[in-house]
């Protein structure tokens, strides 16, 4: 595409350091976010999934600089922001905001709805007093809640209702990129269903772009338009979700997509049961990290590390064996 | 018809908190036969736990209390019996398995000596017996070098590997019951598979009876053969697993199936938008008159905010508590 995409993220690494011994020597790093490449577009929902430890939410962070990259490059609207200082950072807020997993620990007990809203809006000076209030009862309505609710407390609220406060704080800016980390997986299944149709509601009306987290695959495939699968701090495969859900070429994709429990007692489907556990992101295992585990492992999967490209028409997958086999 | 494992029936387990009475299970039946597995499911604080936590008799008291209902295992009813009779049960004919491993297991002894406590407890055997019995369990749930394992503590193992080590522990004494309690809510999907597989290749070879609770309704399409839905402290529906995905008759079974994204249907091009069920569970310290569901119904009839439905049978094997089938 020649438009310049909404966010790039290039070569994108993130390595905590380890520290140990009496004088706090780094002595590791975990290797959160190996080298990774996306793309997301105007109005587009990428859903990155990967299982616990993978490295999605630390990718999720590191893009709003919650937390610093180590290296590699982050272009919102073209610019690297990596490079910016506070004062832009914070300018640029205004246009990517997160919606957090857990609704009971991303609400300040202590403020009321009304503040909690009304806060960025202040911060970044664009509305106070009573116009303030206005813009936090029309964000009220537009997430399912009434304007009253604004002189309530967070424990005043079920979960899903918090989650809509957690939305409506995250629109107040009128933000162009939400990254939303997990934001249904704290929630009961019938919970779950409203707060995904809102999500899609509001991209509809303000052509938002969602960076969509989350470890259940059903969930990420119903809101995604493409999906990126993680393991083990790397991107393994990258497609639209039509296409990886009906050619997957990662072994890793097709062990999880096998594995997704269906809700329907009369599909029997071949599982792939994968062996053992997901390795250590401190010393991930040589070559293709998830070679460990794969059933089509070769000589060369131990040794090199396979390149992450394109097979055509935008699904990208790092295997040594795909796509000829 | 065979004389069923365990029968519940009529169970109410209420709490007196501070704020009121809460009515967490409220007049709930169902029974579970020889080497079946009973699914229950439902959404946080319909009381699925707090009915399982009631057959082991561990409801604290207070706050919580068994008020009502027998729960006959082979003909006794356990809600009669003395705390020690109350422990020979526990652990050797019924054992349960819970979400968390790392909160469930002991952080100060090894797993050899968890599972070893068992059965040295229930079955007599010698320290030595117990730790060979141990290695044997760790074995059967597929943990790799057993004899090194049985040496560790929980928090050497990997959470796939502490829940296989949960269930080496609770099969020790050949229970005729495991309860399992969202046994694989806390792992990742490739694990949940791993630890389903063997939950029902150990059934095939032990012939324990499961009951499988879990808010996950894959998990039931996966592995029970009978499912009981619960709302609100109460059962909505009981049916065989085939005819409850097939023909879902209480409104909220059929909201739930409804509401659930699915990847093997959305990607086949018809991705269309989720039903929602509107509004919220409400509380159980201020249940509704009439039907609990009756709020958040979109057939609800004047009769159901004033009368309760009861548990009637609409098809055969196949029970919902409903207005709409009278």
């Amino acid at each position: 595409m020649a438009e310049t995409p909404l966010l790039a993220v290039k070569h994108l690494k993130k390595h905590f350091p380890i520290k140990g011994g009496v004088f706090s020597k780094t002595i590791g790093y975990v290797y959160a976010v190996d080298d990774i490449n996306f793309t997301l577009e105007k109005g587009e929902t990428l859903g990155l999934v990967g299982e616990s430890g993978c490295g999605k939410s630390t990718t999720g962070r590191t893009i709003l600089r919650l937390i610093e990259p180590t290296d590699g490059a982050i272009c919102f609207e073209g610019q690297d922001i990596t490079t910016l200082d506070k004062s832009a950072m914070r300018a640029l807020r205004r246009e990517m905001q997160i919606i957090f997993q857990d609704p009971y620990a991303s609400l300040n007990p202590r403020m009321t709805v009304g503040s909690i809203i009304g806060e960025p809006l202040e911060i970044h000076k664009i509305a106070k007093g009573s116009e303030k209030e206005e813009r936090v009862a029309s964000l009220l309505q537009k997430v399912g809640l009434r304007a009253e609710d604004m002189r309530k407390y967070p424990h005043e609220f079920s979960g899903g209702q918090r989650q809509r406060i957690g939305i409506a704080r995250a629109l107040a800016l009128n933000p162009k990129l939400i990254v939303c980390d997990e934001p249904v997986s704290a929630l009961d299944v019938s919970i779950q269903a409203q707060v995904i149709n809102l999500l899609e509601d509001l991209q509809a009306e303000f052509g938002l772009s969602y960076l969509f987290i989350a470890h259940n695959l059903n969930v990420v495939e119903h809101i995604s338009n493409r999906v990126a699968v993680m393991y083990l701090g790397q991107i393994v495969e990258l497609a639209s979700d039509e296409e990886l859900y009906k050619n997957p070429q990662h072994p890793y994709t097709e062990a999880l997509l096998s594995a997704v429990p269906i809700p329907d007692p009369t599909v029997k489907k071949k599982r792939i049961i994968l062996e053992g556990d997901v390795p250590s992101p401190i010393n991930p295992p040589k070559g293709c990290h998830f070679h460990t585990r794969c059933m089509y492992k070769d000589k060369i999967c131990e040794e090199v590390e396979p390149e992450f490209k394109d097979i055509g028409g935008g699904h990208w997958v790092a295997c040594h064996f795909r796509p000829a086999r | 018809m065979e004389q069923s494992l365990l029968d519940i029936r009529g169970l109410r387990t209420q709490f007196f908190t501070d704020d009121g009475l809460a009515r967490a299970v409220d007049g709930v039946s169902y029974s579970l036969a020889r080497g079946e597995t009973v699914g229950v499911v439902g959404e946080s604080g319909c009381g699925k736990s707090v009915t399982a936590l009631s057959i082991l008799r561990l409801i604290p008291d207070p706050p919580g209390k068994i008020v009502d209902g027998e729960i006959l295992f082979e003909g006794t009813n356990l809600l009669t019996l003395s705390p020690a009779e109350m422990r020979r049960i526990r652990g050797n004919d019924i054992s349960m398995i819970f979400q968390e491993p790392m909160t469930s297991l002991n952080p100060v002894f090894t797993i050899g000596n968890q599972i070893a406590e068992a059965v040295r407890l229930h079955q007599g055997l010698s320290k030595r017996e117990a730790m060979h019995k141990a290695i044997e369990m760790l074995t059967l749930v597929g943990i790799p070098v057993p004899e090194r394992r049985v040496h560790e503590y929980p928090h050497q193992l990997s959470g796939g590997m502490r829940q296989r080590a949960m269930i080496a522990m609770a099969l020790s004494c050949n229970p005729k019951v495991l309860i399992a309690d969202e046994p694989t809510t806390a792992l990742d999907v490739t694990i949940e598979a791993q630890i389903l597989d063997l939950m029902r290749n150990l059934q095939h070879e032990l012939g324990t009876a499961i009951i499988m609770i879990t808010h996950d309704l894959g998990v039931i399409a996966e592995i029970a053969r009978k499912v009981v839905v619960m709302y609100a402290g109460k059962i909505v529906e009981q049916a065989p697993v085939e005819q409850l995905f097939a023909e879902p008759n209480h409104p909220y079974t059929q909201g739930l199936l409804q509401s659930l994204p699915r990847v093997d249907k959305d990607a086949m091009g018809a991705k269309s938008r989720l039903q929602e069920i509107p509004g919220i569970v409400p509380s159980l310290l201020n249940l509704p008159q009439g039907c609990k569901f009756a709020s958040r119904c979109p057939k609800v009839m004047p009769i159901c905010e004033e009368e309760e439905p009861s548990l009637d049978q609409v098809a055969p094997q196949h029970y919902s508590a409903c207005w709409l089938n009278h």
